[in-house]
């Protein structure tokens, strides 16, 4: 796939950011205490390009009916969701560390209720993909031009439900449904691969009537070009499988499904923090 | 005694309600799936197809959908047998519709027992107390056509979600229509004993007061269709006017609506509760209303335990 015309300049731009909310979130998920950090690191350059580069949404107008929707049906990576939306502007960074926390609008998994940029509430797997296909069809009935973006994590694709809602955006024709898979190969006791594979997972996608393309999710020009790409189809849904690294970016949590729902210790934190050219300075469990 | 009652379909008040409510909302969406025949969904979706989605055998996912469209501002009806959308479908409509806060209507028919041949893997006995348990979620279970027709309107004039639940059974007439959410009908008053019912039992509460009114005694009606929010003034005045409380439901007494009576009473004016209902059994398949004699609804054991009551309180010997 090419991608040759996103500037060297942008892509280090998108680079650096996302690198700055992987530092959020280890400093979040350390400070609660618990929380996804493994799923959240695998998610953080496709939540930065959408955010940065591809969404249409305004921090000044958070609900802007023409605004695109991100549904995060992957709700555990709530921490990576947060730490996007400070960076784009829509929350306090300052607020971060409330992740988990009595009384914080930041709560375990998205809520809505609380936090009312979180388009949909999600946690409990296989309903995000559902609700952005009612979303898709509003759009599409009310003649908005929103697209919805419904990030999908690869052990939500074990579940039933997930394939219900899959197969609706396909029989509905929805070309203004992105499904983008966040395929880090691992779930909460290992891989899928070993528990209930979900491979050969473009096929199904395909056999779902989507249009789907396979990238490697931490290459910003690749995750621009499926965007661009998805844009261009007009007669259905398009899905993107993004081959991700559980954990990206923190070299002992890389591919250690270990992580997928464990909070770093103080001395992970901060080696974490290291190689991720930060600090835990000023941060406290 | 007045004259027989009219018999009248519940499901085709909500399928009728629903085309005037189309009419009235011209966002409102209707989801089905696969039943749109029995549910009468399909009428709606003949005269505004654009706004209705026949989404198939996909329970949970349909809540979904409905959550989705209802976050964008729509008021959504979704309808299916009450197995499927209370049982199969239960975290869906906890997640994406309740704990979202979505206006979405479920609207389900086939309720409890009454299902009769499709037998007990069909017969939910169990959604008024799933329904119930879930915040923010209104819930109503009619006892006649005339209050499912006002209850398909007065719940889209309540924001957020609702659970209507309907009977496959046509129903005697026993209500004049003016449903209000968190109101209890007293369709008859009565000062020895108070029976509270919901659904298709209001109409045996009826006969059996007046069976009992023939030999002096004198029996409150209360017609508990809004089971939540419920009427706990009415059911406390009845426990304080009238001493002791039958319940009848054609629901699990584990978790429906006399569980609920004798919690309330029992927290704040305690007197005698009995339940009849559905005992800790699944059901089985056979003619509907034999059904309800079975599993221990019968008018006898409906009297029996109206006495039972009456001699606790000193009333018969």
């Amino acid at each position: 796939m090419s991608g040759e015309e996103v500037p060297a300049e942008v892509v280090a731009s998108l680079e650096a950011r996302a690198r700055e909310i992987r530092r959020h979130i280890i400093r979040m998920t350390y400070a609660a205490g618990s929380g996804h950090p493994g799923g959240s690191l695998s998610a953080t350059d496709l939540l930065t390009a959408l955010y940065f580069r591809e969404l249409r949404v305004d921090p000044e107008r958070p609900d802007w009916p023409d605004r695109d929707r991100l549904v995060l049906s992957k709700g555990h990576a709530a921490p990576a969701l947060y730490a996007t939306l400070a960076e784009r502007g829509f929350l306090p960074r300052e607020e971060l560390l409330s992740l988990r926390k009595l009384g914080s609008r930041l709560q375990g998994h998205v809520d809505r209720g609380k936090l009312p940029v979180i388009e949909a509430s999600t946690g409990c797997l296989g309903q995000g993909i559902g609700m952005a296909v009612g979303m898709a069809l509003d759009a599409r009935l009310s003649g908005r031009p929103s697209r919805v973006y419904a990030v999908l994590g690869d052990g939500e694709c074990q579940a039933g439900p997930t394939w219900e809602a899959l197969m609706a955006g396909g029989h509905y024709r929805l070309s203004n449904l992105v499904a983008l898979l966040d395929r880090n190969g691992y779930e909460t006791d290992g891989s899928t691969e070993s528990i209930l594979g979900i491979e050969p997972i473009a096929d199904k996608f395909r056999a779902f009537r989507y249009h789907t393309l396979e990238i490697d999710g931490h290459d910003f020009r690749q995750i621009l070009a499926a965007f661009a790409e998805a844009r261009r189809i007009s007669d259905g849904p398009t899905a993107i499988v993004a081959r991700t690294v559980k954990g990206k970016g923190v070299s002992f949590m890389e591919g250690q499904h270990a992580w997928h729902g464990k909070a770093p210790s103080k001395a992970e934190a901060e080696r974490a923090m290291g190689e991720l050219g930060g600090t835990l300075d000023g941060v406290v469990r | 005694m007045s004259a027989p009652a009219k018999v009248e379909s519940l499901r085709d008040a909500y399928g009728q309600a629903l085309l005037e409510l189309g009419e009235r909302d011209p966002k409102l969406i209707v989801l089905d799936a696969d039943l749109s025949g029995s549910t009468r969904t399909v009428l709606f979706g003949k005269k505004f197809p654009d706004r209705f989605y026949n989404v198939g055998v996909m329970e949970p996912t349909m809540m979904s959908i409905a959550a989705g469209f209802s976050l964008e501002g729509r008021t959504v009806y979704a309808s299916t047998f009450a197995v499927f959308a209370a049982g199969q479908a239960y975290n869906f409509v906890r997640q994406s519709i309740c704990y979202n806060r979505a206006n979405v209507k479920i609207v389900a028919t086939h309720g409890g027992l009454l299902v009769g041949p499709d037998g007990g893997t069909h017969q939910i006995v169990e959604d008024i107390g799933l329904m119930r348990g879930l915040p923010g979620m209104t819930v109503i279970v009619p006892a006649d056509a005339p209050t499912a027709r006002a209850a398909t309107f007065a719940v889209a004039e309540r924001e957020g979600p609702a659970y209507v639940r309907l009977t496959r059974e046509s129903l005697p007439t026993v209500t004049d229509g003016s449903f209000q959410i968190g109101r209890a009908a007293e369709l008859r008053s009565g000062s020895d004993l108070t029976i509270v019912a919901v659904g298709a039992l209001v109409a045996r509460a009826l006969e059996v007061a007046g069976e009992l009114a023939e030999i002096g005694i004198s029996t409150r009606v209360l017609d508990l269709a809004s089971v939540k929010p419920f009427d706990e003034p009415a059911l406390l005045r009845a426990a304080r006017d009238t001493g002791a409380i039958l319940v009848l439901e054609e629901h699990s007494v584990l978790t429906g609506v006399g569980a609920l009576v004798a919690a309330t009473t029992g927290e704040n004016y305690p007197v005698p509760v009995r339940r009849v209902g559905v005992p800790d059994l699944f059901g089985e398949s056979g003619e509907a209303w034999a059904l309800l004699d079975r599993f221990g609804m019968s008018k006898e054991r409906i009297r029996e335990e109206a006495w039972e009551l009456l001699r606790l309180r000193g009333k018969v010997q």
